[in-house]
């Protein structure tokens, strides 16, 4: 009985997911594409995609490994773009904290943000057992997780044939610029992108892309205090309406 | 060419803070709420990034030797335009790429 829900919960996550391969195909061959023309092996490449397994930091590592940036400014950019992991880590607490340890520790691996999106939603609108939701978020990961680290070795194994003069090179800017189009969904998010475009253009003088450093949190302070303003003005129109009421 | 001892110390270092990061509350932490203060910040962290990324290399491209160039600038607009508008990042990147190659195709 428990198996079988199980089961049918994992084959639900599976359909949930499948229309995600649409983006992840695409994008992990084009990783495995730039990582190619950074002068990466195919097993590198490879090795890239399982180890970190995020698409938006192998993208910032990989581009300013290539523009020669410090080590220190490699990894700190790259793990500021995830530190948004860590809020979904909190909110998957609750549903899948008691499992055992291991389980968790595999779980916390294939957290990215399309297997949380899904599993975020399916666990807050059904009341499902522990085992029914670890089903469901590992169906969610068969589509999502695995064909990530085919499609880059897809990549690789193609780029090697794209010349660098077809524009190749503008192809990690354009994905970023199509990932936070999607992001811009409140005036905060909004004021963030602005500000920390505005600030690391300012800052791009500043040795060892350390500009990147200063326009970053200065999207994260501006987009927190935005979100703080219109929190506060929203708060004051619902008390003056219920004193006009 | 991107230093090879560097390359992995960065794999391996990004593999272990990913995941730590992934984990932190899940595996250690436990259901106590966070800071809202914390909350509000982490909200922001890739909104922020990317664009601070992004911004200086749409201005100033490599391929051109940082030479400003108005495709590649066109290109970017187009892009973020489609991505706002229609949350298709697939869509988005092909509208970018099509006014890339256009505009190399009319002005190279």
């Amino acid at each position: 009985m428990a198996a079988s829900a199980a089961r049918s919960s994992y084959m639900r996550g599976l359909r949930d997911g499948l229309p995600f391969l649409a983006v992840i195909l695409p994008f992990g061959m084009l990783f495995g594409v730039v990582a190619t023309e950074a002068g990466l092996s195919i097993f590198e490449a490879l090795a890239f995609s399982i180890v970190v397994i995020a698409g938006a930091a192998q993208f910032t590592a990989l581009q300013l490994l290539n523009d020669a940036a410090p080590l220190a400014v490699v990894i700190a950019s790259a793990l500021a773009v995830n530190l948004r992991m860590a809020m979904y880590s909190a909110s998957m607490t609750p549903h899948l904290g008691a499992l055992p340890m291991w389980k968790r520790a595999l779980v916390a691996y294939f957290l990215v943000d399309q297997t949380y999106a899904l599993s975020q939603m399916e666990f807050e609108a059904k009341p499902l057992s522990l085992t029914e939701k670890l089903g469901y978020f590992l169906g969610t990961v068969t589509p999502i997780c695995l064909p990530w680290y085919g499609a880059t070795v897809v990549g690789a194994w193609a780029g090697a044939a794209i010349p660098p003069e077809t524009g190749i090179d503008f192809a990690v800017p354009l994905a970023f610029l199509a990932m936070i189009g999607g992001m811009l969904r409140t005036t905060a998010h909004r004021w963030a992108a602005a500000a920390a475009a505005v600030v690391a253009v300012g800052f791009a003088w500043l040795p060892w892309n350390l500009g990147l450093i200063v326009g970053g949190v200065a999207g994260m302070v501006v987009g927190a205090q935005v979100e703080l303003w219109t929190e506060r003005r929203e708060a004051a129109k619902v008390v003056k309406e219920e004193a006009d009421a | 060419m991107i230093d090879r001892t560097m390359l992995w110390i960065v794999i391996v270092a990004l593999g272990i803070g990913s995941f730590g990061l992934r984990f932190v509350f899940l595996g250690l932490v436990g259901d106590r709420p966070l800071p809202p203060w914390l909350l509000r910040h982490l909200r922001y962290t890739a909104v922020a990034v990317l664009p601070a990324l992004v911004a200086p290399l749409v201005l100033w491209p490599r391929a051109t030797e940082g030479e400003t160039d108005p495709v590649r600038i066109a290109s970017a607009c187009v892009t973020l335009a489609v991505a706002f508008v229609t949350r298709n990042v697939i869509a988005a990147m092909a509208s970018g790429a099509g006014v890339l190659a256009l505009g190399m195709l009319m002005l190279g």
